[in-house]
């Protein structure tokens, strides 16, 4: 679920990290106003907590492997959707930094798509609407089965969602979405009933923890209207910015689009912003590509101006040989000088 | 859960790794982060069948693993640890792009596996360089840095409470499930019941300790706001790396510099 930096492209990336960015400051600006110091260490440690909550597994229930705790829903019901998303953050970070699971790049994907659908958007619309402010076991665990659930499959179909608009994937959106709800479902049930056991023990042992919690998120209603529409600022114009520098998107993009068999459904929500990107891609392309020829007009002659022996434009599987035994070459020069360059620094190195 | 274990065991060795002192561990941490983003950018925002270009972009994480003294086989196996999701999501594109873009005589490549090949060489790129980041920087002056970046305060502030309690609770966590392990058999004792029983537990005590850590920092006049202290300026070093780098990333993005030596490699042979 956490995606890596290799499937993403600088505008989607750069896009989701401004947005998340832009959350992280208004969360920090709420929970200022708030002014409740006490939530500071308490939101590190339970951060930590959530880490700590993962060396114990469990087995599910009637499948007999063995799983852990994710934590947006239980964060945000104990701490409130703004202190959450930031302990989210946090969480994020740190499994990106250390364990690599996710990139850093793909960490404002990540925290968008873990932080922000869980603390504001089902919490505040499913959970707090479910179990009420007299919460009771059977209501604790309707509302975080529902929460969770939810929360789990709106952050799946981000994932497709950034991963077809960045288009390093092959994967016809369609097909994606079919492998990423079904599994999300499953995870989300687990999780959904971990939440509610572990929230419903708190409930007998710590009632007033709860409560705190709740009545602290009533003091600061949540405002979606705005921040929906400050996102979508942030997003537009961000996108459109990154889209400037993102020269060498690539124009295989379009090409793979018209051969993939998942053609309609890809091509309705990538159209605005793709359709634009290219124009400016048009405009920004200064850059002859050296790439391996995709097949079109375009590529022909800035590959034939390099290199005189596919002059001939030729059909094009035919034409790439030569510059494919280069290619080859060339690549087994550049690692065996950059192993090299390692070996010279590390002796250097131990010397010194 | 003893890979979880000893993974936390493996987040006591990137802290020692990070307390080194290298030339890469001196230089100022915003310009390490800095550097490595535009590395990022620059390896990300080539296009998906690009293989070749990619390749010049592995002298940068050699030169921090080497220059930091990093163990290179330990950093291997947690890039490899990490690498399922794109793989298991990179692994289709051989099935849905099957034109071939390549012959190598008779045997077609299609660009479905060019594409993976791709996807995987930036994996391995991305993942090493930003662990070696960290390795080389360690968890309190990469927050300093992204403090001192603009990143939110809340946010930093964070980071190092979560980094500082992290060690203490995963003790906590895994004496716990050590304790529970020694009093059961098998899978006896790991269903939900129990489960929900021992983390309850532990969010109990979690609770308390964060609120005697409030009580103690309020001894030592806490007012809400944590100050980040222990400045470090940006010399002439710092400068010359990120110049250094930034303009060899451009080099190695505009022109394929492996396609430009095979070129000539090849030429000289003919």
């Amino acid at each position: 679920m956490h995606m890596a930096d290799a499937l993403i492209s600088p505008a989607v990336g750069g896009t989701m990290w401004a947005v998340t960015a832009a959350l992280a400051a208004y969360s920090g600006k709420k929970l200022r106003q708030v002014q409740d110091d006490r939530k500071v260490p308490l939101m590190g440690v339970l951060g930590a907590f959530i880490f700590a909550a993962q060396m114990i597994n469990f087995t599910i229930p009637a499948t007999g492997s063995s799983g852990h705790l994710g934590g947006g829903m239980i964060l945000s019901i104990l701490l409130g959707p703004h202190a959450a998303f930031l302990t989210m953050a946090s969480i994020l970070t740190v499994q990106a930094l250390f364990f690599a699971d996710g990139g850093l790049l793909a960490l404002g994907c990540n925290i968008f798509n873990l932080g922000f659908f869980p603390c504001f958007v089902a919490y505040p619309f499913i959970y707090r609407k479910i179990s009420g402010d007299n919460p009771t076991p059977g209501r604790i665990l309707a509302g975080s089965m529902a929460a969770s659930i939810l929360a789990l499959q709106m952050g799946a179909f981000g994932v497709v969602l950034e991963t077809t608009f960045s288009g390093i994937s092959e994967l016809p959106f369609g097909t994606f979405v079919l492998l990423m709800q079904p599994i999300h479902l499953a995870i989300g049930i687990v999780e959904g009933l971990v939440t509610a056991a572990v929230v419903t023990f708190v409930w007998r042992a710590r009632p007033e923890v709860l409560e705190a919690a709740a009545t602290g998120k009533a003091r600061t209603p949540f405002p979606l209207k705005g921040v929906l529409a400050g996102l979508l600022v942030v997003t537009v114009v961000t996108g459109g910015a990154l889209s400037w520098f993102a020269s060498a998107h690539p124009d295989g993009l379009e090409w793979s689009m018209f051969r993939t068999s998942g053609k309609e459904e890809l091509d309705a929500p990538e159209q605005g912003p793709h359709a634009w990107l290219g124009r400016f891609q048009e405009k920004t392309a200064i850059l002859p590509d050296y790439g391996f020829p995709a097949g079109e007009e375009t590529e022909e002659p800035t590959e034939a101006g390099g290199t005189p022996e596919t002059a001939e434009a030729e059909p094009w599987p035919s034409i790439s040989a030569g510059t494919t035994v280069s290619g080859l070459v060339g690549a087994f020069l550049t690692l065996a000088l950059a192993g090299l360059i390692g070996l010279g620094l590390r002796r250097y190195h131990s010397k010194s | 859960m003893a890979g979880i274990e000893s993974s936390f065991f493996d987040l006591t060795r990137f802290d020692a790794l990070s307390r080194l002192d290298t030339p890469i561990h001196r230089l100022e941490p915003r310009i390490k982060v800095l550097t490595t983003m535009v590395f990022i950018v620059a390896v990300v925002s080539f296009d998906k069948y690009r293989v070749s270009a990619l390749l010049p972009f592995v002298l940068y994480p050699v030169v921090l693993i080497t220059l930091g003294d990093l163990p290179l086989r330990y950093l291997a196996g947690k890039v490899f640890l990490a690498l399922p999701f794109a793989f298991f999501i990179g692994v289709f594109n051989p099935f849905f792009d099957r034109e071939v873009l390549v012959r190598f005589g008779p045997v077609g490549v299609s660009g479905g596996w060019i594409s993976f090949a791709s996807i995987l060489i930036r994996f391995g790129l991305t993942v090493t360089t930003a662990l070696a980041l960290v390795a080389t920087t360690g968890m309190y002056d990469l927050c300093r840095a992204l403090d001192r970046l603009g990143v939110p305060r809340a946010l930093t502030v964070q980071l190092l409470f979560l980094y500082r309690y992290l060690f203490v609770l995963v003790d906590e966590g895994s004496r716990m499930q050590r304790a529970r392990s020694l009093r059961s058999f098998g899978n006896r004792g790991t269903g939900l019941r129990v489960y929900s029983h021992m983390i309850g537990q532990l969010l109990l005590r979690t609770l308390d300790r964060a609120q005697r850590i409030h009580a103690a920092m309020l001894c030592r006049g806490f007012d809400g706001e944590l100050r980040l202290t222990r400045s470090s300026s940006i010399g002439k070093r710092d400068i010359l790396f990120f110049c250094g780098w930034t303009a060899a990333f451009l080099l190695m993005r505009i022109y394929d510099l492996p396609a430009w030596a095979g070129k000539i490699a090849t030429g000289m042979v003919r």
